[in-house]
């Protein structure tokens, strides 16, 4: 039997008040597609920020050919051949394509000049073994994102590579060129690199990898090899206990329906939306990332202009043309990027919390602290916020707490349909849960309440109703009698979809 | 546990490094020279820099919500320009409110093409800066203004007066300083003006009017700016039109030196004073110790590095950049 | 046609575009504004705009290699100023007295080597301690001045030495000495931001840096050479510039970082880094050099100037803005 060209071996990270890795194992063999699979947040970027030196595992070793190796950066990680395909792109866009693929490495000849001349054949040659429809001296910014993302790819081939991570490579590439993609994939295995393939797409992994390690909140699952498993079991590994896949049984009285939506279109990120929410009900929109569901909040609260279709408050058709006009009808919208989107990190807990109100919130001229305090007083006890105080900058808080003010912002606002996105990313299972539960409470308190989510067993727990989209389209809504993981599986993934709601 | 009171200590002196800096310079010009800490002497220092700091507290505005403005210096010429020329042709009592209008329009044009554009705050304003200084000599045909009647008007009270035994100056810009300190501390708009500089998409996502806040920011840099050129010319009566010619980058380093980021978000009014001060009290300090007034120069220099090189150090845990 | 094709040509022919129209324009109402009998696209007046333009010229140049790297240089007109003193004050060293004319290239090599530490020294700050160059180069622009003025106070530093003054207004094939110099500066760094590793590295740091780090490029020491060049060229500059008036103000240079800023901006280079040419460059400096001189043709006074290119600065980027709207269903962030 040959040793694995990479062995990750117990490897422990942890994080103020999370531990993101406990324990996990993986080894890849050469000739190997092993995929690594997990549900967001199981911890399956982390291990490759660990793998890439980002991160110092606090446990745990990494062996290339059997040899302990310290990754002190991502240099030393290439140096060693291992090489990462990144999901985010990180090309250079004002420069050519052979410039971004040798991109610090570039040949050189005397007094620091480029060697065009080999740089452009040796990117040809590697551009025609992709069979990419575009050359070496194309500007990258000119380049579709899929093209970009095969610009991305052909890096891999500069260096002799032992082992290739390819994080969620498929995410914006057409069929044709998966095709290619797989080619790449198959050429570099038969010259004996092993590879890492990170995806949620299942009907790819059981084309084209030979073992599946999955992860679950940080926790190893298990190896399994691909031809002796099927797509259920594999799911089973990836969401866990049965109890997590309770779907929720409770419904609440409902009230009169507080937002309704007929045929909204917003370009290409998608079309003919219909779905109605009433108070007292958790909708679910389950979809993968890219199914445009994100996008149908952002126009709920006035981030961006539908192009078609119309949208309805308590059976009255509005026009949002701002947050603020979001706001001033009673929407309340928890963004997806908590850091990016939700709190300004460098502000006090207060006054995040208080930050879309705080024209309101007046003494005279002055804001009026003392209702500020008030208020975050009040949720800093319904949801459990844990802080030293008030006066604690939001940046210093954990993800789920950070998580919790956003949340409790959005409540003292006191809106009639609330909008979460994401809810419990990048949070621990404690939070979660609480989480899950704060959402049907606030549902039983007559709230109209849209969730957004990737993750299955969130979704069914806390939605009376679940909305599959497939790619800016709705494939078919349940409620959450009907639900089975396997339907909504193929109707997120575009199966089945002929049942459209 | 020696490690962290070391750590500690050096939090509390990134955190408060300006006035320990501060109190350190007072002390040891004090004792180069006794009349630093006198009264008179006070009162000569935040004079001379009352010009420089009323128009420092509408920069820290600008700069708090994640905006540049290189154009205060000459709009300061234009609205002493102004102001002078307009003194002689239809008498001060219209005369301010006049060049009131015309500082705040041009503040208004900027925050239009920054806030609601969104166009890049470092170029717009250079962009601005040139074109009102043309409009300046534009205005003033070239020459430099004078006021006709030197001793029968009451305008030279803005620069020249004083009132409970204290310049007039001194008083608008303490003043200005305590209202616009309370407006940026506590009223909506000043939260709003954290907010979008500190993450601009969060505010957006919180409903607030990013575009309206900036707007605001520069309409209010224009008037501090016209309340500058106001005892600008009130104190000499008479202008050149370059008056305010690089005063834009010494409001900068004044704004900065106060530990205001340029990249928004952070800095008060309290701080900004001080980085006025301290600018005020080194060109002081140094010329009572019978110093140069260009050794200032490279004092500043070192001190504005030093100040915000200590605060990052502070932040990123690491004195020496991690840049490879 | 890939969209957005149509703006990047715009937008790489524009400034040559807008020369263009400068000319015609100027020509025509020349015809019927100007004062003088000379028609504006004289050969001799044409002469003149080039070695007009050399002195701002050569420094944006510097400018376009440390905004095409990401960074800003705001000290580059004490640093000519510092180049222009250390050039004239050599000269009468005592030391150096007995070298008859051989001072010449003493003092620019001195002139050169002090504009380029102080370039060096601003990039090392930048690199060594992380604070933002803008503000670095704003420090050192008040450091710098100070020093400038501890050769000489407040008095003007002076001195004529005629060959060096025959060197200066020179014309070699029709091109005065100043031209030349832009023109090698400006041949030598298209080919060193075109054709070098240190060129597209630059570039690869200004336009993601986070990228050029991952793949390895160390992004300090680059940083550190553009500084060291700019520097350089605005000795550079200094030096051509003061060969032939002799005579040097503590105050001159001032507002040379804004007009260089301008025409580096002018000239298509993007302010956060990453894209730009030091050929572009060259057309904004002509271009604003074209319009303080045609201004001035037609009669208008320099105070239009200012207005003028201020504005035009500003409808430039207004019009890039319009260029690079995406579709309707963009995020309003």
């Amino acid at each position: 039997m040959t040793d694995p060209v990479l062995r990750l071996e117990g490897i422990v990270k942890t994080f103020p008040g999370v531990r993101a890795l406990d324990g996990v194992s993986l080894s890849v063999m050469p000739g190997e597609v092993h995929a690594l699979m997990g549900e967001n947040g199981a911890g399956k970027s982390t291990l490759m920020k660990v793998l890439g030196g980002i991160h110092q595992p606090n446990e745990g070793r990494i062996l290339m050919d059997e040899k302990p190796v310290v990754m002190a950066g991502p240099l030393e990680a290439k140096a060693k051949g291992i090489v990462f395909i990144h999901q985010e792109l990180s090309l250079a866009e004002e420069l050519t394509v052979a410039e971004n693929i040798y991109l610090g490495e570039l040949p050189k000849k005397s007094f620091g000049r480029v060697d065009w001349a080999t740089l452009f054949s040796k990117t040809d040659a590697i551009l025609k073994k992709l069979n990419v429809g575009f050359g070496a001296k194309t500007r990258v910014g000119s380049l579709s994102i899929a093209n970009q993302q095969m610009v991305e790819i052909a890096r891999a081939l500069t260096v002799d590579a032992k082992a290739v991570i390819f994080d969620e490579p498929t995410a914006s590439l057409t069929d044709a060129e998966k095709v290619v993609l797989f080619d790449v994939i198959s050429d570099l295995q038969k010259s004996g690199v092993g590879i890492v393939y990170i995806s949620h797409r299942m009907e790819e992994i059981f084309k084209i990898t030979d073992r599946i390690t999955v992860l679950r909140d940080g926790q190893y699952q298990g190896t399994v090899e691909t031809r002796e498993t099927d797509e259920e079991k594999v799911t089973q590994m990836m969401i866990g206990r049965k109890l997590d896949l309770s779907r929720n049984a409770s419904h609440h009285e409902l009230g009169d329906v507080a937002l309704e939506v007929r045929g909204l279109s917003c370009g290409k990120l998608y079309d003919d939306i219909s779905f109605d929410i009433r108070r007292g009900e958790v909708v679910g929109f389950y979809g993968l990332v890219g199914a445009g569901r994100t996008e149908i909040a952002e126009t709920l609260f006035g981030l961006r202009d539908p192009s078609k279709g119309k949208i309805l408050l308590d059976g009255e058709e509005v026009r949002l043309n701002s947050p603020s006009d979001a706001i001033a009808r009673g929407i309340s919208l928890v963004p997806e990027d908590r850091k990016g989107q939700g709190l300004v990190l460098g502000m006090n807990c207060r006054d995040n919390m208080t930050l879309p109100q705080v024209d309101d919130l007046k003494a005279g001229p002055f804001v009026a602290e003392g209702a500020e305090v008030a208020i975050f007083d009040l949720y800093r006890d319904k949801l459990d916020i844990r802080t030293p105080g008030w006066k604690q900058k939001v940046g210093n808080l954990s993800g789920g707490n950070q998580q919790k003010i956003v949340i409790g912002k959005w409540l003292s606002m006191k809106p009639s349909v609330l909008i979460v996105d994401e809810p419990t990313r990048g949070i621990d299972v404690g939070s979660k849960s609480e989480i899950h539960k704060l959402l049907r409470e606030l549902a039983a308190q007559g709230y109209a309440v849209m969730v957004i989510s990737s993750e299955m067993p969130e979704v069914l727990h806390v939605s009376d109703r679940i909305v599959a989209m497939y790619s800016g389209r709705i494939m078919r809504t349940f409620t959450s009698e009907e639900v089975t993981e396997d339907s909504l599986i193929q109707a997120i993934s575009g199966i089945g979809g002929d049942k459209a709601a | 546990m020696a490690t962290l009171t070391k750590q500690k200590i050096g939090s509390v002196l990134a955190k408060q490094g300006i006035l320990v800096a501060f109190a350190l310079f007072i002390i040891a010009f004090t004792f180069a020279n006794p009349k630093f800490l006198s009264v008179d002497n006070l009162f000569s220092v935040i004079r001379s820099s009352a010009i420089l700091g009323i128009m420092a507290l509408g920069v820290t505005f600008v700069v708090i919500s994640g905006n540049l403005d290189l154009s205060v210096g000459s709009m300061m010429s234009f609205s002493t320009i102004v102001v002078l020329d307009l003194h002689d042709k239809i008498g001060p009592f219209l005369a301010i409110p006049a060049m009131f209008a015309m500082t705040l329009c041009l503040g208004a044009f900027i925050g239009f093409l920054v806030g609601y554009l969104k166009l890049n705050s470092l170029i717009v304003t250079l962009g601005m800066l040139s074109a009102i200084h043309g409009l300046t000599l534009t205005y003033s045909g070239g020459k430099n203004m004078d006021i006709a009647d030197k001793e029968g008007t009451w305008f030279s009270v803005f620069g020249q007066g004083t009132a409970l035994g204290i310049p007039v100056p001194i008083l608008i810009f303490l003043g200005l300083a305590a209202v616009l300190g309370l407006v940026l501390a506590r009223t909506p708009f000043g939260r709003k003006v954290y907010a979008v500089g500190g993450n601009g998409t969060a505010a957006t996502f919180s409903g607030i009017r990013r575009a309206r806040t900036v707007f605001l920011c520069y309409v209010m840099s224009s008037a501090c700016v016209a309340v500058a050129g106001l005892i600008q010319a009130s104190r000499s009566l008479g202008s050149q039109n370059t008056v305010g010619q690089g005063l834009e980058l010494e409001v900068l380093a004044a704004v900065i030196l106060g530990g205001a980021s340029l990249m928004g978000g952070s800095g008060t009014i309290f701080k900004t004073v001080i980085g006025v001060l301290i600018l005020g009290f080194i060109q002081n300090g140094l010329l009572l110790l019978g110093l140069q007034f260009y050794v200032q120069f490279v004092v500043t220099w070192v001190i504005i590095i030093l100040a915000v090189w200590l605060d990052i150090a502070a932040k990123r845990g690491k004195l020496w950049s991690p840049i490879a | 046609m890939q969209p957005g094709a149509l703006s990047d040509a715009l937008k790489k022919g524009a400034i040559w575009g807008f020369i263009v129209l400068e000319l015609i324009f100027f020509s025509v109402a020349g015809e019927y504004l100007s004062l003088s009998d000379n028609a504006f696209m004289d050969y001799e007046n044409m002469l003149l705009l080039l070695k007009q333009s050399a002195p701002i010229g050569i420094i944006a140049m510097g400018m376009t290699i440390v905004m095409i790297n990401g960074n800003i240089d705001l000290s580059v007109g004490a640093t000519y100023a510092i180049a222009a003193i250390i050039l004239l004050d050599s000269m009468t060293w005592p030391i150096f007295a007995g070298l008859g004319d051989w001072v010449i290239p003493v003092a620019w090599l001195l002139a050169l080597l002090a504009g380029t530490m102080l370039g060096a020294l601003n990039g090392i700050i930048v690199w060594k301690t992380g604070v933002d160059a803008f503000i670095v180069t704003l420090g050192s622009m008040l450091g710098f001045r100070g020093i400038v003025f501890m050769f000489n106070g407040e008095n003007p530093t002076s001195h004529l030495n005629w060959t060096l003054v025959d060197f200066a207004e020179a014309q070699v094939l029709g091109l005065h000495t100043a031209t030349w110099f832009l023109a090698i500066v400006t041949l030598v760094l298209w080919y060193v931001m075109t054709r070098t590793v240190h060129g597209r590295n630059a570039y690869a740091i200004g336009d993601n840096r986070e990228a050029a780090v991952n793949a390895g490029i160390r992004v300090g020491p680059h940083m550190m050479i553009n500084f060291a060049i700019i520097g350089f060229l605005a000795a550079l500059s200094a030096v051509v510039f003061y060969s032939e008036s002799g005579s040097v103000n503590p105050n001159d240079g001032q507002l040379y970082e804004l007009w260089v800023i301008t025409a580096v901006v002018l000239g298509g280079t993007k302010i956060t880094g990453g894209a730009g040419s030091v050929i572009g460059t060259l057309g904004g400096v002509i271009a604003i050099q074209l319009l303080r001189k045609g201004l001035g043709h037609i009669g208008a006074d320099t105070s239009t100037v200012n207005l003028v290119i201020g504005l035009i600065l500003i409808a430039v980027l207004v019009l890039d803005r319009q260029l690079n709207v995406k579709g309707k269903e963009e995020l309003k962030v």
